[in-house]
């Protein structure tokens, strides 16, 4: 089956093909019996039982959340979620997507803040209706501490919560499944831009060099670079210094500094 | 899951050759690199930019005579979606003054400019907004923030890096705005990786002379994503995201501006009318095009819509005959298709392999002529491994890395791949990997000047559907910049624009009727509609079981 000595028949792009003697598996789409190859993905294999995704699929590599899927074995009454681009299709697996949940996101002012958890807790209330049941981060497909990162949250620790949902991809899923009807991942998404903009320091060199952009500082270089032939430029680009790989940030300088 | 039991025989030949290639790497012996005229032959043989055949030269519209790969001419040279002539331009449905077409990182970032410039915005978005290939970029994004770094030698790594058949303006603009972006990204809330005095953390990418690679974890788009997305929601009253909403033909006003669009709403299947003052074009790539067949990093809408609409419009494109094919793309497991495995793992010594567990190839080539070498040996030679998905691969000796390096290093080093080949029952660190070429990015598009601007009055465009700033070949980290740099450039002309005073006067569609008139006059024959929107995956068994010679045409609902 997968040995070839001469050109194959290929797949193509994303489609799968059935090779000979590759083995089927029942799988049930909300319910419904289709017979799909063993070893493709939720869905891959959907698309190989002729279903063409509208909602349910964006970037099909397990970053972007539109995918969330619950499914069930037969037979047996636990749940499990995961991401139909990544999950792999098991026999009698019964299952179904959720590619959007109703989740309030409550907006506000960034620049009208403070690096302070009230902030939080003033737009998120409902954050206070959480009663550690876990079934959020059992739920999260991106394996995110979501309870670790909730608690964190009501306890005003905005870095803390800011670093462990930082792998969240909004899926929605831990929303989907709350009791206190939480939308976690907007309330995530809160703590991490109060974090970065006003927690974590921000970087002194980066203002310095927007003050000399704005300046104008570099015009003149970029004009005469522009300008220039060919073969001057390839010449100013093989006369380039390269910064040593291990030099510690901030400290190493090239030899002409006559273009910094 | 793991290996079926047929490839785990098949990595028993790679286990039998492994200790001679550990003791060669150990005398630092390689596989010979190919000399300039081997490289030539393999790269004109069996790169997909090179080969002639599978191409041709557009017989119509602004690049008449040039030559592209053939799916990428077909679709130049399309005709519409909508019978032009029929269609009742009176009644407008939305009236905005700026138009995104497209909500990845580019489009978004363009939508919170026009708003900051006080224009009402509408986002026009295929799918949800945030499914793009912005989301999917892990690496990083270039920007001369350093002390011992500066927007020259920027410029000079992106120009170089391009064979210097980069547009001029656009590489000075992307050196110039790139630590504006950062500090505007900063501003907003985007969490970099930081030293403890809030120093960006940076490295060195391919081609780059000073480190100047910025990141979010190993999620730097998604993180750039996240944040303009979640910035964009908090000005509701001043941009409408409409999703699943996709434009399938620019409109124009009798003077010949550019004055909105068509969306067509993938749900209810109606179609709308948008009238705009100024429409940013911001739709991203076309790895979804699967160009001869190839598998694609890329998300599921990148199918080349604005190239094509803009085409029909007059705006021409360049460098579009040229694509990124990264040399190592998963051939398996299945799930894990076509995503990226980094250039570090063959950095790290790991061999490329064929089936009987031979080298072929010096693992470090330039990408384009290792992925050509990949190619020739599973497709001419007949040397790859066929996946039970049907796939052809060949391997990539991960765990040599670990007899090189000492035990654990793959752990280490390759945190994500570890994990994400763990999540599926191979341990990377004992097995090897199994790897195609893939299809990464599309190094041209539609021509802008250094403003955003089109030769289109009206017309802006932003991001991977722009062509000219990375010339033949973009240096990791750039395109991420390109899409922050030339979305605001984008927002902020657009609003400008607007702001001086635009009327619009009647709407039209005879771009198109001209256009079209075109292609039955230069004779092609059968056109494809365009743009195709979603790629098909039916397989053919399915699109058979569909009918379509017995369907009647017609029929209610299908
Ligand atoms: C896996 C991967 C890794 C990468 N890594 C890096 C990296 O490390 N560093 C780097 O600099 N670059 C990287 N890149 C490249 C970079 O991410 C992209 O080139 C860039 O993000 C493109 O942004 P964009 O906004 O132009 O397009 P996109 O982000 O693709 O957004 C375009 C949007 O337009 C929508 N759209 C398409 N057609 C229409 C239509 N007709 N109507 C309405 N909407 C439409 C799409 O659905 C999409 O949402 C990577 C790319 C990929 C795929
Ligand atoms: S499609 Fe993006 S996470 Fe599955």
């Amino acid at each position: 089956m997968c040995d070839t000595t001469k050109t194959p028949k290929v797949a193509t792009g994303d489609r799968a093909i059935l090779p000979e003697g590759a083995r089927t598996i029942p799988i049930f789409v909300m319910g419904k019996k289709y017979e799909v190859p063993e070893t493709l993905t939720i869905m891959k294999a959907m698309e190989f039982a002729g279903f063409r995704f509208l909602r349910g699929a964006g970037c099909r590599g397990g970053i972007c959340g539109a995918c969330p899927t619950v499914y069930r074995m037969a037979g047996d009454y636990k749940l499990h979620f995961g991401l139909a681009c990544q999950t792999v299709v098991e026999a009698n697996m019964y299952l179904a997507q959720i590619p959007f949940f109703p989740a309030n996101r409550a907006s506000f002012k960034l620049e009208e803040m403070e690096g302070v958890a009230e902030t939080i807790h003033a737009l998120y209330p409902e954050l206070f209706r959480c009663v550690a049941c876990n079934l959020c981060t059992k739920a999260c497909p991106m394996d995110v501490d979501v309870l670790g990162y909730v608690s964190a949250m009501k306890q005003g620790n905005i870095e803390k919560a800011a670093r462990i949902s930082f792998d969240c991809i909004q899926c929605g899923l831990c929303a989907s499944r709350c009791m206190g009807e939480i939308p976690q991942y907007h309330a995530a998404q809160l703590a991490r831009r109060i974090f970065a903009r006003y927690i974590q320091p921000q970087a002194e060199h980066l203002k310095n060099r927007v003050m000399e952009i704005e300046g104008g500082k570099y015009d003149p270089m970029l004009d005469e670079l522009s300008g220039m032939k060919k073969e001057d430029l390839e010449a100013r680009y093989v006369a380039r210094e390269r910064e040593p790989d291990l030099a510690a940030a901030g400290t190493w300088q090239p030899k002409d500094t006559s273009h910094l | 899951m793991g290996y079926t039991p047929e490839l785990q025989e098949l990595i028993k030949r790679v286990e039998a050759t492994r200790p001679a290639r550990v003791e060669m790497a150990r005398r630092n012996e390689h596989y010979p690199a190919l000399s300039m005229a081997e490289r030539e032959t393999v790269l004109s043989k069996h790169h997909p930019d090179y080969q002639a055949d599978a191409k041709m030269a557009v017989r119509v519209g602004p690049n008449k005579g040039d030559v592209f790969q053939e799916g990428v001419a077909r679709l130049l040279e399309s005709r519409s979606i909508v019978r032009p002539g029929l269609v009742d331009l009176n009644k407008i449905d939305h009236e905005t003054d700026v138009l995104v077409i497209g909500g990845g990182g580019a489009g978004t970032s363009a939508a919170i400019m026009a708003a900051d410039g006080g224009c009402r915005v509408i986002v026009a978005n295929k799918l949800r907004h945030g499914d793009s290939n912005t989301i999917m970029a892990e690496g990083g994004i270039q920007a001369a923030t350093q002390e011992c770094d500066s927007p020259y030698y920027h410029f000079l790594d992106t120009i170089g890096g391009g064979h210097f058949t980069n547009q001029r303006d656009l590489v000075a603009a992307l050196a110039k705005d790139a630590p504006l972006s950062i500090a505007w990204l900063e501003k907003l809330g985007m969490m970099f990786n930081k030293h403890e005095d809030g120093r960006t953390v940076v490295r060195h990418c391919g081609g780059s002379s000073r480190k100047r690679l910025q990141s979010s974890g190993d999620m730097t788009g998604a993180e750039i994503m996240r944040v303009v997305r979640d910035e964009a929601r908090n000005r509701a009253d001043m941009i409408t995201v409409l999703e699943f909403s996709p434009a399938i033909e620019l409109l124009l006003d009798s003077e010949g501006k550019c004055a909105g669009a068509i969306l067509f709403n993938m749900e209810t299947k109606e179609f709308s009318i948008v009238k705009a003052k100024a429409v940013v074009l911001a739709t991203g790539g076309f790895g979804r095009l699967h160009i001869k067949g190839f598998a694609t990093t890329n998300h599921y809408g990148a199918t080349m819509d604005g190239v094509v609409m803009a085409y029909r419009a007059g705006v021409g494109n360049k460098s579009l005959h040229s694509t990124q094919y990264h040399p190592t793309g998963v051939a398996y497991p299945e799930q894990n298709v076509g995503l990226l495995i980094t250039e570090k793992v063959r950095g790290l010594g790991a061999h490329v392999l064929n089936i009987d567990g031979e080298q072929f190839c010096f693992p470090l080539e330039p990408r384009d002529v290792e992925s050509a070498e990949l190619i020739q040996e599973a497709m001419e030679k007949g040397k790859g491994i066929m996946t039970p998905t049907g796939r052809v691969g060949l391997w990539l000796d991960s765990p040599m890395i670990e007899e090189l390096h000492g035990p654990g290093t793959v752990k280490k080093e390759l945190p994500a791949k570890f994990i994400q080949f763990e999540r599926h029952g191979i341990d990377i660190s004992k097995q090897p990997m199994l790897v195609y070429p893939t299809l990464h990015y599309q190094n041209g598009g539609i021509n802008v000047n250094g403003d955003s601007e089109t030769i289109l009055p009206g017309l802006y465009g932003a991001g991977e559907v722009i062509g000219g700033v990375h010339g033949e070949n973009r240096l990791m980290g750039n395109s991420l910049q390109d899409i922050i740099t030339f979305g605001r450039r984008a927002g902020i002309g657009a609003a400008k624009y607007v702001q001086g005073g635009v009327e619009v006067k009647d709407l039209t569609l005879d771009h198109v009727v001209k256009f079209e008139k075109e292609l039955a006059e230069a004779g092609v024959e059968n056109p494809a509609v365009a743009p195709i929107i979603l790629p098909d995956y039916s397989t053919d068994e399915v699109a058979e079981r569909r009918w379509p010679k017995a369907l009647t045409e017609g029929v209610p609902g299908v």
